[in-house]
């Protein structure tokens, strides 16, 4: 079968990709700028076709705790929101890497923080990669940068989900969820007819109950079960590091930024060429991991890196530890649901190395 | 070739479906586009814009400052955008309701009555569409033919029977676009 061509929204991009991936259950409520996830798939009604499960929940909590009875069963199931609906899942997000769950979570990020602005931001990039909840976990985080990506990479986080039994997380924002691209959608795919030997399906008299639970009151077995967590953490920093180039064979100056910012910052490279200035972008495409040894190898070579998000500066923070000292860096970006302009990006580049 | 666009004007005016119909047409010709509306508090009632941007290539940036071409649809948006044209761009407006007209002078500017035009027609609803013929004359970048494929692609079934009449709000909006 052959890809589909569409113009559409990245919202509207997630919702029909989930469908075509034979997702068993969406989950989610409403709130800008995401909704037309929700709305897309009310009126697609893939449970007329598929049997996939679309439900509006009574509020973002019940959302994410119907994920984790879905994904107890063995089924791939997804939950949508936006920062402050994120924020209310955290309790779920937390339970569900404590339980090894596979799920798929969508944050199209607005400006925060408290109820912030509706408009775009990247202010959410510590609460998704740094755990969010409590308790020592991480979430696979992928950045797309384009209405493809919104689709494609629903796929993908399933199967990163399933394969190492771990919530992952598509950080997206208002931008990209509003605009519209063309898209190649890949043909429907059925839904899944196999249960995962670890998901509780009712037990039968041939075999001894599975138990899905994030607690353990003797502190030693909870150690030995961190350190297991451990060990999944860095085979997924050692396997699952994704990024995209972008003109840096001769780069002295190298931007790194995901999502929006990355496709600002594509504009700022041209712009900075044709003044001379020899710039180069590192578009991180998993935020956990984070491609850390790549950027260490690319500091030898650079003067100077900037890390280019629509925050107060966060993903700064994992650029300076993957640099370790070893060339200056710098955080630029607007804030508040305002769009870094790439001749903003140009400006501070040039007042940074005095060109 | 890459062509980056503002239509900007009144919610309700068709800004943001122009935009689409742009995309839309665009996508027919194998180009790559994005359309990026501006969302939220502003689209209630008060102003509305989009930015579109066709182009050969991969595009980058979705949300830029400056613009080849300015499609302007009332006097706020003349306001907030003239000086957003890059030099030797093109800004289209429509003179309804504007009382303070464009200035510059290192541009070059077209009128297009689309909105007296559409009441002359008999459908104020197909302004958008005599506009888009404007922009379509001065700069070629789309065909009619693909404008047309756009609007079935992008409508409803049930509202094909308006097709024709789109057809010729375009064709007009080709005929009454003057340089200023």
């Amino acid at each position: 079968m052959e890809k589909e061509l569409r113009l559409m929204k990245g919202n509207e991009a997630v919702a029909e990709a989930a469908i075509r991936a034979g997702t068993d259950g969406y989950f989610g409520y409403p709130i800008t700028p995401q909704s037309e996830i929700l709305e897309y798939l009310m009126e697609a009604k893939p449970y007329e076709t598929t049997g996939m499960v679309v439900l509006q929940a009574e509020s973002e909590v019940a959302a994410i705790n119907m994920v984790y009875g879905g994904a107890a069963c063995g089924k791939k199931v997804m939950t949508t929101s936006s920062s402050p609906g994120i924020s209310l899942k955290q309790e779920g997000i937390t339970y569900i890497a404590g339980a090894e769950l596979p799920c798929l979570i969508v944050n199209v990020v607005r400006g925060g923080p408290g109820l912030g602005t509706i408009q775009p931001a990247q202010s959410d990039y510590f609460q998704a990669t740094k755990g969010g909840g409590h308790g020592d976990y991480h979430l696979i985080v992928l950045a797309p940068a384009s209405v493809q990506e919104m689709a494609d990479f629903v796929e993908l986080s399933f199967d990163l989900a399933f394969k190492y039994r771990n919530p992952v997380m598509m950080l997206s924002d208002g931008a990209i969820g509003q605009m519209m691209e063309k898209v190649w959608l890949s043909p429907q795919k059925e839904r899944s007819k196999t249960v995962p030997g670890w998901a509780t399906t009712g037990k039968p008299p041939t075999r001894e109950r599975i138990i899905i639970t994030s607690l353990d009151l003797d502190p030693n077995a909870q150690e030995r079960f961190n350190q297991k967590l451990v060990a999944k953490y860095n085979e997924i920093r050692e396997k699952e590091v994704r990024y995209e180039e972008f003109q840096l064979e001769d780069a002295e100056y190298i931007l790194v930024a995901y999502g929006t910012s990355a496709r600002v910052c594509q504009k700022s490279v041209q712009l900075a060429r044709n003044e001379g200035i020899k710039v180069g972008l590192l578009r991180p495409i998993t935020l956990f991991p984070f491609p850390s040894k790549r950027l260490n190898e690319l500091a030898g070579k650079a003067k100077m890196m900037f890390s280019i998000e629509m925050s107060a500066g966060q993903m700064v923070e994992d650029v300076l530890l993957s640099v370790n000292g070893k060339v200056p860096v710098y955080h630029f970006g607007r804030m508040g649901g305002i769009v870094t302009a790439p001749e903003e990006v140009v400006e501070f580049l040039k007042s940074k190395i005095g060109g | 070739m890459t062509e980056e666009i503002i239509i900007a004007g009144f919610g309700g005016q068709g800004v943001l479906s122009m935009g689409k119909i742009m995309a839309y047409s665009g996508v027919m010709q194998d180009m790559e586009v994005t359309w990026m509306p501006s969302y939220g508090p502003e689209m209630r009632g008060g102003t509305a814009n989009v930015i579109v941007i066709l182009s050969s290539d991969r595009i980058s940036s979705p949300i830029i400052k400056h613009f080849d071409t300015a499609i302007i649809l009332n006097q706020q948006s003349l306001d907030k955008f003239e000086s957003s044209v890059k030099q030797g761009g093109i800004l289209i407006y429509d003179s309804n309701g504007i009382t303070r007209h464009p200035e510059r002078k290192d541009i070059t500017i077209y009128r297009v009555d689309a909105a007296e035009e559409a009441g002359k027609m008999g459908n104020p609803k197909i302004f958008n569409m005599v506009v888009l013929g404007g922009f379509l004359k001065v700069k070629p970048i789309i065909k009619i033919e693909n404008v047309i494929k756009g609007l079935k692609k992008s409508l409803p079934e049930r509202y094909h029977s308006l097709i024709p009449m789109n057809e010729k709000a375009l064709q007009r909006g080709t005929e009454i676009i003057k340089k200023v």
